[in-house]
């Protein structure tokens, strides 16, 4: 009886361990999975461009900037990344000006269709962009904004659009009404009860919308390489040089692209953790 | 100070009616309790007089001027909300300072008339938190002094206290009460517990789907209810109700026994009695006790009789046990009437 019970806890030990084993290990390797070719980025970025392009590899960066002076003197770098910084930024604006408010109507009224509107956003997400990059390209040839940066700001606010919507959708969904109500009782209108008390609020959070829509437009590589010619970002032009540029050119780009990206999604990651419904703590 | 008039008022959600035909008169400085269990209607009333909800029918007057077209900030009205509604992002300060600031009062001006507020409901020591750092009755003070503030004309509270625990409430009623009758404002207030409507009320309009049953003081909706739904929602436990049968010449039959009741009306009605209007005597009427529940201060005797249930409060140095009959002699001043076709009281 007694060694029966305790062949039972035995096993259910193991299998904890076990359990705990595999978690742990599986933790290890989706981290490595991350953080290996970020490291061997970093390592590439800061060496020297001849130890970059030198076989066997240093598992510890030189510290040396000249592949990212390189980098930065590289005719047409500066300028497309400028354009990177442009278009990343008039798509930030443009999606927020055109997302919060629709994310306030959505959780504010009642109207016929609000179901179907919402799914209609998110589908608009599931519609392939090499699809409709040839019509596109076609329409902004027409209308004269082919390869400017505006135009390639237009084609990104569609693609954030969907994320601001939602967002500030749940945004505003979290500020209980009665807080508005209460703001029109004490002598507000419905447009300063929003702006001395909903939007104080929400600030935070539409910041950190609005910064994921930067980062999509900063990613963004198919529509910023079809749109534009003359007027690169800087995830086409390094697509447009893959083949010509030197290992070092690359390594760094890279990095120039991938930090900023980290660092901002870093900064907001609470609230996208909110907006995909994880709660955090 | 303005009287308030509400003239053939009714709601409408889709298909489903709020509110039927309301009409109410409440007097300046009035404090009026809107009384009924939930869902019967009261929060859309009060948001319709506030204007945070618009009549589908009938006028609303706040002072003389019609307002039902006028936004809240308009109608001369402040509101308190259930859920103290305290803007999350700014100090206790600015939150009772809130609508003065709206109305471009000078920084000085703004100062006195928060702190003075603030030092009627006990909060002048919480100026400069965050409502993240005040307890539920804090908030809740803060609300108050929020509205009043605005020294309003007429001021709206939707279960103000409803989010407190019992001891608070109590304490919260009486300052609730005392601070308000000082202001000079009207006031309606709206609950579902009757202990507060009556202890804090001038007049109380009792609400049942969407209409109102009586518009009266306490005392009277207590010692006089207008309709059977009254009498048996009012009271803790509620009237005790019985059938009597018409004898003729004003007389009626209550189980077995004789008594005197309206001489206009000749048909079956409903008789009742408050359970502590009841005395023991020999020619009583029989009960059966069922369940003995001594309150302290009284012993709560649920018993059967004439085939339903009755309750009767009698002294706590009573000795009664489940299976004893009890005697019970009603009142004469206290029964009252009802008629069942109506459900309206009869005299
Ligand atoms: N915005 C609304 N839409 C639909 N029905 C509502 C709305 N507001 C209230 N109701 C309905 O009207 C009735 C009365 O509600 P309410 O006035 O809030 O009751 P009370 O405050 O007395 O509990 C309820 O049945 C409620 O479901
Ligand atoms: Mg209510």
């Amino acid at each position: 009886m007694t060694t029966a019970n305790t062949d039972v806890v035995d096993v259910r030990e193991d299998s904890r361990k076990a359990g705990r084993y595999v978690y742990v290990t599986a933790i290890v390797l989706l981290c490595a999975w991350v953080i290996v070719p970020l490291y061997f980025l970093l390592i590439n970025t800061l060496s020297s461009p001849e130890a970059v392009n030198a076989y066997p590899k240093s598992f510890f960066p030189e510290f040396d900037l000249g592949s990212l002076t390189f980098f930065a003197n590289f005719a047409g770098i500066l300028t497309a990344l400028k354009n990177s910084i442009l278009v990343a930024a008039m798509t930030m604006v443009m999606s927020i000006a055109i997302g919060a408010p629709a994310g306030y109507a959505l959780s504010r009224f009642e109207f016929r269709g609000k179901e179907l509107f919402r799914l209609l956003i998110l589908l608009t997400r599931a519609f392939p962009l090499p699809l409709l990059a040839l019509p596109l390209a076609v329409l902004f040839i027409r209308t004269g904004i082919d390869d400017t940066v505006f135009g390639l700001a237009l084609v990104h606010t569609t693609l954030a659009i969907p994320f601001a919507v939602l967002i500030t959708f749940s945004l505003f969904s979290g500020i209980p009404l009665e807080l508005e109500e209460a703001a029109w009782t004490l002598g507000c209108t419905r447009f300063t009860a929003f702006t001395k008390v909903i939007l104080p609020l929400v600030l935070p959070g539409i910041t950190a919308s609005a910064i994921f829509a930067f980062v999509i437009s900063w990613n963004e590589v198919f529509a910023a390489a079809v749109l534009t010619i003359e007027n690169r970002t800087l995830t086409a032009f390094l697509l447009q040089n893959l083949d010509t540029s030197p290992l070092h050119l690359k390594f760094a780009g890279g990095f120039i692209l991938v930090v900023p990206a980290l660092i901002f999604i870093f900064a907001v990651r609470k609230y996208l953790f909110a907006m995909w419904g994880i709660a955090n703590r | 100070m303005a009287v308030i008039e509400i003239k053939n008022v009714a709601k409408t959600f889709g298909s489903y009616q709020a509110l039927h035909d309301i009409n109410l008169t409440i007097a300046d400085q009035e404090f009026m309790v809107l009384l009924g269990a939930s869902g019967c209607g009261k929060s859309t009333l009060l948001r319709i007089i506030c204007g945070l909800e618009t009549a589908s029918e009938g006028e609303v007057w706040i002072g003389g001027r019609r307002v039902d077209h006028l936004p809240p900030k308009d109608r001369g009205i402040s509101m308190v909300f259930q859920n103290y509604a305290v803007f999350p992002h700014l100090t206790v300060f600015e939150n009772i300072g809130f609508g003065l600031r709206m109305q471009k009062m000078p920084d000085d001006d703004v100062k006195r008339r928060v702190e003075r507020t603030a030092g009627l409901m006990h909060i002048d020591q919480l100026l400069s938190r965050y409502s993240g750092e005040l307890s539920g009755g804090q908030r809740q003070r803060v609300a108050v002094a929020r509205a009043l503030a605005m020294e309003p004309d007429v001021i709206l509270m939707d279960e103000p206290l409803s989010n407190l625990d019992a001891l608070l409430r109590m304490e919260m009623r009486a300052e609730l009460k005392g601070v308000l009758a000082e202001s000079n404002t009207t006031a309606i207030y709206v609950t579902h517990d009757q202990v507060e409507a009556m202890s804090m009320a001038d007049r109380i309009s009792v609400m049942h789907e969407g209409k109102i049953v009586q518009a009266a003081s306490p005392i009277e909706v207590y010692r006089n209810p207008a309709a059977e739904f009254v009498a048996g929602f009012i009271g803790n436990p509620p009237m005790n109700f019985l059938d009597a049968t018409p004898q003729g010449g004003g007389k009626y039959t209550v189980a077995g026994h004789s008594f005197d009741g309206p001489s206009a009306a000749n048909s079956n009605l409903q008789f009742a009695i408050r359970p502590e209007d009841m005395k023991l005597s020999d020619d009583g009427l029989q009960a059966v006790a069922k369940v003995v529940e001594p309150l302290g201060a009284h012993l709560l005797v649920t018993c059967e009789l004439d085939g339903k249930l009755f309750r009767a409060i009698l002294d706590s140095e009573m000795q009664v046990k489940p299976g004893d009959v009890l005697k019970l002699a009603p009142m004469p001043d206290r029964i009252r009437w009802f008629d069942p076709a109506t459900t309206l009281a009869v005299a």
